[in-house]
């Protein structure tokens, strides 16, 4: 009867289920992706020595210095300005919830090219600016760089603003009512108690804004700031090697995009201390999963790797 | 007693919508009284409780706690809203704790505690860690102080909670079924402190389920169905010898 005197039972062997299927269909891939890329790669009139030239060439240097400063730049407005209107989209105060929805409904109604294009064209309908006897030329202020920033900066707040709506309303409201009974104020709540946590589910959209700003931030070539593709079409507009250049430039996108994805990881992993929720594979770990379970069950290490995680904390 | 009395309540209502769920409550605590308050859910005990301290606004009547109204000032014969700086400031008189304990994830224990005091007290780091510190020694927590919520049990959870209730000095302590979602072997420790407090003197509501503690620490009991109280009296009498249909078939049932 005793359970600690039976004898341990030999752990099971088994033959795997052979899964011919998934080898057939990875070597016909495999075969089809091989033959595009090689089309591509030896197309007679694609000059890679040209791509050579221009990969690290100083006006496209100059480009990828451009496109990331406008990345940053407009999400660094984007956030800001994206927090206080999801605030004010919640607040109980119907004069800041109505103008909150104004400006989602103006800015996401709108194509970011066409509010790119007006904030470039502003100084045509508005010369000077101003109140109180105080007044702007616009004309002085308005150059690319600030239209883009306008541009790319205001349309992505209100993406934002949703999603830290979207993160804001995910905190449970036993929270709220902790932090309130204990006499805290409610700029109080949200800044020490409600957006830490909300943090967790506004992070991972917020970085695939980021990267998604990254190849957005090629609309400003319409205020002929000198990002990227402006860049790109400068050059190209002289030597004719559109193609060219264009497998330059997606070099650069794709650089930056896979080193998003990896900061994107550990800020989401900074954010999960105290939190025993699960978070989602990211495409590195997905695709791991994925190469793993081509001949083999897929392994679960999440639930042991969390027990480290925690483990570690204590 | 002849003091005034902490908490009164009369004939004071609340509806949800179409729901009324509180239909004229009439009670009195005094100081250093132990209430508890008993029924079946969706009674109001927790909805009058959530009323003391303002987090749900009453329809009618009148509340007051520790003399003056909760959420209102009343001048000639009208009555003006607090405004939400004047009810932050009497709900930090009042410490709550909850069925689901809702500490803060993010934070340790010791970070739990000193939250308040430092941003709502605005006391001064040092003085709000070591109180902190004797205020987890006293719940038991001594060695819990670095530990964050999800490393903790639901027992030690809510001991956290209340000493984060404890760190802001309460004169009123609302306690909303503290220990409905604990494991039954760790009942016992949230009991235990909860009723040091009581010897210690402070002045408690506390909505419950444990019919042992609300007989032995309590010194009225409540008894509440349908917005209504049916039945209150000594703690003794209203569970040995209900005078209500009631009461009898509630306690029929649980006892």
């Amino acid at each position: 009867m005793s359970a600690a005197s039976a004898p341990r039972p030999e752990a099971i062997k088994a033959i795997p289920v052979r899964h011919p299927w998934r080898w057939v269909a990875a070597v016909v891939i495999l075969l089809v992706a091989t033959s595009a890329i090689y089309t591509v790669a030896t197309a007679p009139h694609l000059q890679w020595a040209v791509v050579q030239h221009f990969l690290f060439q100083d006006r496209i240097r100059l480009g990828v210095a451009g496109t990331l400063l406008l990345t940053v730049v407009a999400m660094l407005i984007g956030i800001t300005l994206g927090v206080v209107v999801a605030v004010m989209r919640l607040s109980p105060n119907p004069v800041m919830s109505t103008v909150s929805w104004f400006y989602l409904w103006f800015f996401r109604g709108t194509p970011v090219l066409v509010q790119l294009f007006f904030w470039w064209n502003l100084p045509l309908i508005l010369p000077t600016l101003g109140a109180f006897g105080w007044h702007v030329e616009t004309v002085n202020y308005i150059n690319p760089f600030i239209a883009s920033i306008l541009g790319l900066g205001l349309n992505e707040a209100a993406y934002m603003a949703e999603i830290v709506r979207a993160g804001i309303i995910s905190v449970d409201q036993g929270q709220t009512e902790a932090a309130m009974a204990l006499g805290m104020r409610r700029t109080q709540v949200l800044q020490r108690i409600v957006l830490p946590q909300a943090m967790r589910v506004i992070i991972p959209p917020t970085g695939n804004e980021t990267i998604s700003m990254l190849k957005t931030s090629s609309l400003a070539f319409i205020t002929t700031f000198g990002e990227l593709f402006r860049v790109q079409t400068e050059i190209s507009s002289f030597n004719y090697k559109i193609v060219e250049l264009l497998i330059v430039i997606s070099f650069w996108y794709l650089l930056f995009t896979s080193v998003l994805t990896v900061g994107q990881y550990y800020i989401e992993r900074y954010f999960a201390r105290g939190s025993q929720r699960e978070l989602p594979p990211t495409p590195y770990q997905y695709f791991r999963r994925r190469l793993f379970t081509l001949h083999a069950p897929p392994p679960q290490p999440l639930i042991a790797q969390r027990r480290d995680d925690s483990g570690q904390g204590l | 007693m002849g003091a005034l009395p902490m908490v009164k309540s009369e004939a004071v209502h609340k509806s949800f919508g179409r729901l009324e769920v509180l239909r004229g409550i009439d009670l009195e605590v005094q100081p250093k009284e132990v209430m508890c308050m008993i029924g079946p859910s969706g009674s109001g005990k927790s909805t009058f409780l959530r009323c003391i301290n303002h987090l749900e606004k009453i329809d009618g009547g009148r509340l007051s706690v520790d003399g003056e109204l909760v959420g209102y000032v009343e001048r000639g014969d009208r009555l003006y809203e607090l405004p939400d700086r004047e009810v932050c400031k009497k709900r930090s008189e009042i410490g709550m704790v909850f069925q689901r304990f809702n500490l803060f994830p993010h934070m340790t224990a010791l970070e739990n505690v000193i939250e308040a005091p430092l941003r709502v007290k605005g006391e001064n780091r040092v003085q709000a860690v070591v109180r902190a510190g004797a205020l987890l020694d006293r719940v038991g927590l001594a060695d819990k102080v670095k530990a964050y919520p999800n490393q903790l049990s639901g027992g030690q959870q809510q001991r956290v909670a209340i000493a984060r209730a404890l760190a802001m000095e309460p004169k009123l302590m609302l306690f909303d079924e503290p220990t409905s979602a604990l494991d039954p072997e760790l009942v016992g420790d949230v009991l235990d402190v909860m009723r040091g407090l009581a010897k210690d003197g402070m002045t408690m509501i506390v909505v419950t389920h444990e019919m042992g503690f609300a007989r032995e620490v309590g010194d009225s009991l409540v008894f509440m169905d349908a917005g209504v109280i049916v039945e209150k009296g000594k703690p003794r009498d209203v569970l040995t010898n209900p005078q209500e249909e009631r009461t009898k078939s509630f306690l029929s049932k649980v006892l």
